[in-house]
């Protein structure tokens, strides 16, 4: 009897020291390991910290995309109400183009009324009708919403978008 | 006619499925002998209707019927023909054709191969398996509809997304589904185990195989998914921690524990509750998956559903499934005996530890998963988890999993010693300690990860193979006894060295490529060179190519090291014009230390191209180490204990009918 109530204290230990260390892990993680969704308005607005990583959604400027002899590549990013510039080391997804929704991850390198985005990635649509979800909330929320289909409307974009 | 035809299979298949679902039920409770069989001829009926009707609609692929408006929207007429094929199951419809036919495969199976199943408990198996299949069979019927008819039929198709034209995904989808489902094999088992009240050790040598074969198909098809997103998507990873990725990670996850943990029912008659619940859990992972990818609450390639009807139609399944499952576990499971006891330092302990870090693990990653979720449904912030996330939860989870690895395999049952294991892993455990000192001095004394990684490596491994050593005397004992005891060593012992050993080659690619990764991004003009890491890079230039369905540019590579030449590649940009989409395909050198992977961007304005090149180590090895892993399992279904250990009544050993009743049961 001993031997068993042994067996289920060590049990019970274990289980609670590996719960216990999950959930820490788990909570530090979810303090500053995830990405929030903001809106260049937000950024304009300077309600994103400089050196936060975390990812915007908006509609590339109409002429606006400028390469770099270096292989990198230079845009701006609007919601219809503000625009932010972005800064991309990289190559670009196949349907990256101009007037076209896409959504960059990255920090701030410079914050305030001209901001610059320095973006680690950019995620485009894979399917010719689709408009990422989270633009088209962008877009919603700067109180501009033309767009013929709703999001989700078409299938698809990327393994990791 | 014949796609009508496929229609009237799914309404038989739809009746078969819900006599199969309840008429053994009721013979089992009133031992009624017929009504038992009558569940495995109705699994029986129910595959060949489903076959009908999944070869009636490969068959409107194939002739590209277009009068169907799931191959019109899927399909046209110029691509090829294993594109054709597999365009079947790359779409909502045809893939659920594709799961009901895998669930009936294996409804079917439970039937002819179950010989050795009391006729009760078979028939409680199959009605389960049965009830699953009705409420798949009334989701496809009423929401989705593959043979639905398009009048006037259009002259041809819209094509399928290019990025899905390719081998790895043709196969990518059947394999995955023949694990998700095959776990549906498990549930049903655990699920009449749970009625009888009954859960033992033929129980677990029943329900071992179906797990094996289930684990080793998803293992195989989450690492052709990640093979295909590494060469077809051009971003130098293989796994980006995204939620359709998880949605197939946490069932194999589970199906890990649950593996393990049958091993301790088989063994010593405990941990039964825990083994059903991880059951129970597996399968509700899968469907949970099958939710998430297919009701468009992810948005991904695989989100072909976006009717929310269907999404509350799975939802629905979802939670009948799960929330009747589990409510059967909370009413019938303290019911059950619990079994022999055993100190916290045995095999039973190593399995068990197994069990809760493969169990927390899963959980970060559900909770990972579904938070960004349940946190936009509440009307919170939007944010996305990505790898970073993971990175900080699920790696922390894992090694001390690894470490522990190969000391549980070495244990004894019941009552292990823990000095004992080290001594006779101490050849493994110098090998690992070694692996890392020199890493540390003579490659790079910053990187303590990669070293930690090669050293956990190399300790699984040589902790295999050492222990496997050990268990056959090597060097201790003449060499003719070794061989003995070789081949007396059940199938068993050797899967564990092969699946072991696997995941130790596993984590040989993913340290090296994680850590080790090479990467340039420049622009190139034709006929410029540059370097990266000891290649010299000849950029050629650019030229086109007209593919069978798409036109293509390409560039060349031509790729020396020390002047001697190594390689010449070739990337891409292809223009598919029926879908209006371009895609971008690698150009990929692979050998066993390396893969150069090279990525053509877009044209600068001064005449140059945007290329990122990348040196991958040992990239190769990440599906290699996958694949000796599912090897293992497969040497394990060859153990002849799996055949012969469950009970057979004496009129079956004199070669009579071994699936009559057995006493207890009738």
């Amino acid at each position: 009897m001993r031997f068993r109530k042994r067996q289920r204290l060590v049990l019970i230990g274990l289980a609670l020291l590996l719960l216990g260390g999950a959930t820490a892990l788990t909570l530090t993680a979810l303090g500053d390991k995830i990405a929030f969704f903001v809106t260049p308005t937000q950024i304009v607005g300077g309600e994103v910290a400089v050196d936060r990583n975390f990812r915007v959604g908006g509609l590339v400027v109409d002429g606006s995309i400028r390469r770099e002899s270096d292989g990198s590549v230079a845009f701006r990013l609007t919601d219809t109400a503000n625009e932010i510039e972005v800064h991309y080391q990289g190559i670009l997804p196949d349907l990256f183009r101009e007037g076209q929704g896409i959504v960059a991850q990255g920090t701030l390198v410079s914050a305030g009324a001209e901001p610059v985005l320095s973006a680690s990635e950019i995620l485009a649509k894979h399917d010719e009708n689709y408009m990422p979800r989270e633009v088209t909330d962008a877009l919603k929320e700067a109180g501009y919403w033309q767009h013929n289909e709703a999001a989700g409307d078409a299938p698809a974009d990327g393994v990791s978008q | 006619m014949i796609a009508e035809l496929g229609h009237f299979a799914l309404v038989m298949a739809l009746g078969l499925a819900i006599a199969q679902g309840s008429l053994p039920f009721l013979g089992a409770a009133r031992h009624d002998l017929a009504l038992m069989r009558l569940g495995s001829t109705a699994a029986v009926g129910q595959l060949a209707c489903v076959t009908l009707a999944l070869a009636a609609l490969t068959n409107a692929y194939v002739t590209s019927d277009f009068s169907l408006l799931n191959v019109y929207e899927n399909s046209h007429s110029a691509k090829p023909l294993l594109y054709k094929i597999s365009g079947v199951w790359g779409n909502h419809e045809g893939s659920l054709v594709l799961w009901v036919w895998i669930l009936a495969l294996f409804g079917a199976a439970v039937a002819l191969f179950g010989r050795n199943l009391p006729l009760p408990f078979k028939a409680r198996t199959l009605a389960v398996q049965g009830l699953i299949g009705t409420g798949f069979l009334l989701f496809m019927l009423f929401t989705s509809n593959p043979f639905e008819r398009l009048v006037p039929a259009p002259l041809d198709g819209t094509g399928l997304n290019p990025i899905l034209q390719d081998p790895g995904l043709a196969f990518h989808p059947p394999m995955l589904y023949l694990g998700y489902v095959g776990l549906s094999v498990t549930f049903s088992f655990a699920m009449a185990a749970l009625i009888e009240g009954r859960v033992d050790a033929s129980w677990a040598r029943w329900v071992r195989p179906w797990t094996l074969v289930a684990w080793v198909a998803l293992t195989l098809g989450i690492a052709l998914g990640s093979w295909w997103a590494y060469y077809e998507l051009g971003w130098g990873g293989w796994w980006f921690w995204d939620p359709v990725e998880n949605a197939s990670f946490m069932p194999w996850l589970a199906a890990t524990a649950l593996l393990h943990s049958a091993i301790v029912v088989e063994k010593r008659d405990t941990l039964k509750s825990w083994t059903i619940l991880l059951a129970i859990l597996a399968f509700s992972l899968s469907l949970l998956g099958t939710f998430l990818v297919r009701s468009g609450v992810l948005t991904s390639v695989h989100a072909f559903a976006v009717d929310p009807s269907r999404g509350v139609f799975i939802l629905a399944l979802l939670v009948i499934a799960i929330g009747g499952s589990l409510a059967m576990f909370a009413l019938r499971a303290p019911a059950m005996q619990p079994g022999g006891h055993f100190a916290p330092v045995s095999r039973e302990g190593g399995l068990l530890l197994n069990n809760l870090l493969l169990a927390t693990a899963t959980a970060t990653v559900l909770l990972g998963t579904l938070y960004p979720l349940a946190l936009e449904v509440v009307g919170g912030a939007k944010i996305s988890v990505g790898p970073p996330f993971f990175n900080a939860t699920f790696v922390p989870l894992m090694l001390p999993l690894l470490l522990a690895v190969p000391i549980g395999a070495t244990l004894a049952w019941k009552r292990g010693n823990l000095m004992g294991a080290f001594r006779r892993l101490r050849l493994a455990v110098a090998a690992a300690l070694a692996t890392m000192a020199l890493y540390l001095v003579l490659v790079s004394p910053q990187s303590l990860g990669a070293a930690l990684g090669f050293g956990l490596a190399v300790w699984l491994i040589g902790g295999s193979v050492t222990d496997l050593a050990a268990r056959v005397g090597l060097l201790e004992l003449a060499p003719g006894r070794t061989w003995q005891r070789l081949k007396g060593l059940p199938a068993s012992a050797f899967a564990v060295t092969i699946a072991h050993a696997g995941l130790g080659v596993l984590i040989v690619g993913i340290t090296a490529s994680s850590t080790l990764q090479e990467e340039r991004l420049l622009a190139m003009r034709p006929g410029e060179t540059t370097t990266i890491g000891r290649y010299e890079v000849r950029f050629a230039g650019v030229d086109e190519r007209q593919g069978p369905n798409y036109s293509a540019l390409r560039a060349t590579f031509e790729t020396t090291s020390g002047g001697l030449p190594v390689a010449t590649l070739h990337s891409e940009k292809r223009f598919f014009p029926v879908e209006g989409q371009p895609t971008t395909e690698a150009g990929i050198h692979t050998n066993l230390w390396r893969d150069l992977y090279f990525v053509l961007g877009d044209r600068t304005p001064d005449g140059a191209w945007a290329v990122r090149l990348y040196i991958n180590p040992f990239v190769i090895w990440i599906w290699g180490g996958v694949g000796i892993m599912a090897l293992g399992g497969l040497v394990s279904l060859l153990d002849r204990r799996l055949r012969v250990g469950a009970p057979t009544t004496a009129a079956a050993r004199r070669g009579g009918r071994p699936d009559l009743p057995d006493p207890v049961g009738a």
